[in-house]
């Protein structure tokens, strides 16, 4: 049973589709790669997930349950958060602060989530009464992530995690996101470091122009000789 | 030296006032992204809210303030619920037209039920305190202590509330509170309440320092919106900041320019800060 | 008989004013989403400096100079011009809410100008004698010659207005309007389109209020209240459609005979009433403003059925080469 299945969805900002037909699916425990060209519509189909894109046709699936077209606060409430690609702290709130707006709509006690989170990115706890926007951008997708974690999620959607950071925070980075899933919770990414991308994702899809161009196993798309041509340097 | 106290006095009084006014404004700018055109004219609503409890029930205008406030919070949110709700899908600019057209209408209805005469809480003059040759009245005793206290309970309500915190988030930027799972409808009812609660509290000040009229709240707006520019859009912190400095400039050019020309003088100061620093003028990040 | 012909006359010509103001801000918002408040502001400067420069010499206030009518209505265009020139120099570069709040500003200064600088203005007693135009040549039934006059003046402005529209200039207004990445990519300094606009709807504004004065031969604050005037200009060109010239000229038409029309009904209202019936009326423009907004923003002519029938014509245009 897929926890996440995206069924041959089309959608777009006005009148023309950005989604031709997209199908992914995320089972539990994996964690799943998007790559492909800029503006193929990797974006867009993160939206689409969270009801921040208009899906004309085609259905979105979550835990047995249609989540098509909810509202983002909606799709919040049924287990998945969000990690957007840009703009994605509250700059002039603390670091605490933005953990805490993650958790706005638990009513219950989440300290001990908090603390998991601080347990993870320990810089954070350090940090945790500085603005989030004077922080460096690796402790910002930090804070990003933290937010998103703060909820508990089973899923959580990470657009460009890496992006614009120094090489050795992208490792870090990629570290981060293999400890959150060893913490069991399944993670669909895009990512623009491919190579390193697809090298710890057990599923990969490759979207071109708003389809699916191809999907297999990290390894199988790492190997493939059109996909290194496409996004691997060769 | 005298005469310059006394019209810090008179500055920080007015001052007050504005800050009142200019904090609700810069809070519903910063989260509603649109200049509230109506804002004066909430002034004058809770005024005449305040004034009707004070004939009706024959109380104090203090005690009849909690009623204002209350009322005019109401009147806000309902206004948003059924107007500005329905225009937050297309360009804010239509939000402004909108809130021009409830300012006039706000004004109207006001001018329908009370006529277009001045009124006030209380007849007679009150007698200033003399202090080292400075006049002191009550109500400027009143309303500088009640906005600061006014002050202080918004500052730890935007700093310690989930509320609060909610709406600093929606301010930085509301799309991402939105996909955080705020609820933002709720935190939008919530900044009316407290916008349209501080207007109005500023407009029962106001009528208290002056005395009521149609026009009184408009005729402010001026002041208001140049206090929220020189504070910087979006920070309440710098908006008190602000509206203090233009009351106390506006109340240091009546001995050089005729008092009529004070709403001028905050006019050529909003100018002036948004010629050199459109940002607002004071440093640092916004909050 | 006669006497309901000249007053459809008189108010034809008060409708003509509207019609101008409206066709004004349909430069500023509706082509170039620059949003004015001070439109009474910079009606009142050209009512003003055409009164001053053409009436006869007074002591009332200062001048008048007696100089020819034309001089006036040149002079109240430069001058409202000029002002517009200045408040766009400081705010239209910033964020396009500022233009707003500046020009409360604009409208709060021209009020307290009017009423507290007697000297200038006559202040609260107004100013009185403004000369009209045609006087002697139809012995006082100017109203046909003023009509007609008005009609040409609008056409012009209209036929200028749909010329520049259509034009490459009306283009990039429109694109600085929706902030289309391309037209300022191509080195179009949108700053510069978006002053050229609103100087000439302040310019046009400015000639609407020199011709009230001559008009009316008279203005003061009170005959005229510049928020009212603004308001019923906004109502009209969003019930008209913003973005259409045509539009605007219907919707002053439109707003102005409901905003007349109220005036007759609330005149049957008991007298202890009647001296409130002006909230009233404005109440009920207000809500009819609201309700537009809510329910059809684009108005009566939206400028998309403007642009589809241009579209359709240069496509026959193309079909005939
Ligand atoms: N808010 C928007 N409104 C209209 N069009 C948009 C919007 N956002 C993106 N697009 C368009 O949709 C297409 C797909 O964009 P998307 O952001 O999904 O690409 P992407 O695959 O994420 O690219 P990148 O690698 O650059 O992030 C692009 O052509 C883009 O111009
Ligand atoms: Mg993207």
């Amino acid at each position: 049973m897929s926890l996440l299945s995206v069924e041959g969805i089309y959608g777009g900002y006005g009148d023309v589709d950005i989604l031709n037909g997209v199908n992914i699916h995320v089972d539990p425990g994996e964690i799943v790669v998007i790559i492909g060209p800029n503006g193929a519509g990797k974006s867009t189909a993160m939206k689409a997930v969270f009801g921040l894109v208009k899906v004309r046709e085609g259905r979105i699936v979550y835990q047995d349950k249609p989540i098509t077209n909810l509202r983002p606060d909606q799709v919040v409430k049924s287990g998945i958060c969000y990690v957007p690609q840009e703009n994605n702290v509250f700059p002039t709130l603390t670091v605490q602060e933005n953990l805490e707006m993650g958790a706005f709509i638990r009513n219950d006690d989440y300290s001990a989530d908090l603390k998991k989170v601080y347990e993870l990115f320990p810089v954070l706890h350090e940090k945790r009464r500085q603005q989030a926007g004077a922080l460096s951008g690796g402790q910002r997708q930090m804070v990003a992530m933290g937010r998103a974690l703060m909820l508990d999620p089973k899923l959580i959607l990470l657009d460009e995690p890496t992006a614009g950071l120094a090489p050795a925070i992208v490792d870090l980075m990629f570290e981060n996101i293999k400890k959150i899933n060893g913490l069991g919770v399944s993670i669909l990414m895009v990512e623009q470091n491919a190579k390193q991308a697809l090298a710890m994702s057990h599923r990969g899809y490759v979207l071109t122009t708003g389809r699916n161009r191809f999907e297999d196993t990290g390894k199988n798309l790492l190997a493939n000789r059109e996909v290194a041509e496409m996004f691997l340097g060769g | 030296m005298i005469d310059f106290l006394q019209l810090t006095i008179y500055g920080i009084v007015l001052g007050s006032i504005i800050s009142l006014g200019a904090v609700g404004l810069s809070l519903i700018y910063g989260i509603l992204r649109f200049p509230h055109f109506a804002h004066g004219d909430l002034f004058t609503l809770g005024a005449y809210m305040a004034f009707v409890v004070v004939v009706f029930f024959n109380v104090p205008v203090l005690v009849a303030l909690p009623f204002g406030v209350a009322l005019t919070a109401l009147v806000a949110v309902a206004i948003d619920q059924t107007v500005y709700r329905r225009l937050r899908k297309v360009k804010p600019v239509i939000l402004l037209i909108a809130s021009v057209g409830i300012a006039l209408i706000l004004r109207s209805v006001i001018q329908l039920v009370w006529g277009s005469g001045n009124r006030v809480y209380e007849a007679g003059i009150q007698m200033p305190h003399l202090w080292m040759g400075l006049r002191i009245q009550n109500d400027h005793l009143i309303i500088v202590g009640g906005t600061i206290l006014l002050v202080i309970a918004l500052h730890l309500f935007l700093q310690k509330t989930k509320v609060g915190k909610a709406m600093r988030a929606m301010s930085d930027n509301s799309d991402l509170a939105q996909v955080t799972g705020i609820d933002v409808n709720r935190i939008i009812i919530w900044t009316w309440i407290i916008g349209g609660g501080l207007a109005a509290v500023a407009g029962i000040f106001l009528a208290m320092d002056t005395r009521l009229h149609p026009v009184m709240g408009w005729r402010l707006l001026l002041p208001v919106f140049a206090a929220a520019i020189l504070g910087g859009i979006g920070r309440p912190y710098g908006a008190i900041a602000g509206g203090i400095i233009i009351g106390l400039v506006q109340e240091y050019s009546t001995p050089f320019l005729s008092p009529a020309y004070k709403p001028a003088i905050a006019f050529a100061l909003m100018i002036l800060v948004l010629i050199v620093r459109p940002t607002g003028i004071f440093v640092g990040r916004k909050v | 008989m006669l006497g309901l012909i000249d007053y459809a006359i008189f108010s034809l010509c008060i409708v003509g004013i509207y019609g101008l103001l409206s066709l004004a801000l349909n430069i500023q918002w509706g082509m170039t989403g620059l949003f004015n408040i001070g439109i009474g502001a910079f009606f009142a400067i050209g009512g003003y400096t055409s009164g001053i420069l053409t009436s006869p010499e007074t002591t009332a206030h200062v001048g008048g100079f007696g100089m020819p009518i034309p001089v006036g209505l040149l002079a109240a265009m430069v001058l409202s011009a000029a002002i517009g020139l200045l408040v766009g120099l400081v705010t239209l570069n910033l964020r396009a809410d500022y233009l707003a709040i500046a020009t409360i500003g604009i409208a709060e200064i021209i009020r307290l100008i009017l009423q507290n600088e007697g000297w200038l203005t006559g202040g609260v007693r107004g100013m009185a004698n403004i000369p009209r135009p045609f006087e002697q040549i139809t012995g006082g039934q100017f109203e046909w010659a003023f009509l007609v006059m008005l009609i040409v003046i609008i056409g012009v402005v209209f036929l200028a207005l749909e010329a520049a529209r259509t034009s490459a200039w009306g283009r990039v207004l429109r694109a600085v309007r929706e902030n289309e990445p391309t037209a300022l990519a191509s080195g179009k300094d949108a700053t510069r389109f978006r002053l050229e606009a609103f100087v000439v709807g302040c310019a046009i504004m400015g000639l609407a209020g020199a011709l009230y004065a001559h008009l009316f031969s008279f203005i003061s604050p009170e005959a005229f209240e510049p928020m009212l005037a603004t308001f019923l200009v906004w109502v009209m060109l969003i019930a008209g459609g913003s973005g259409n010239n045509k539009g605007a000229l219907l919707g002053a038409l439109v707003i102005w005979a409901i905003w007349s029309g109220t005036q007759i009904l609330t005149g049957y209202l008991p007298a202890e009433l009647a001296t409130r019936a002006g909230a009233l009326r404005i109440i009920l423009i207000g809500v009819l403003l609201i309700v537009l907004l809510v329910t059809r923003p684009e108005g009566m002519l939206s400028e998309e059925s403007d642009r589809r029938r241009d579209r359709r014509r240069e496509e026959r245009e193309d079909l005939k080469d």
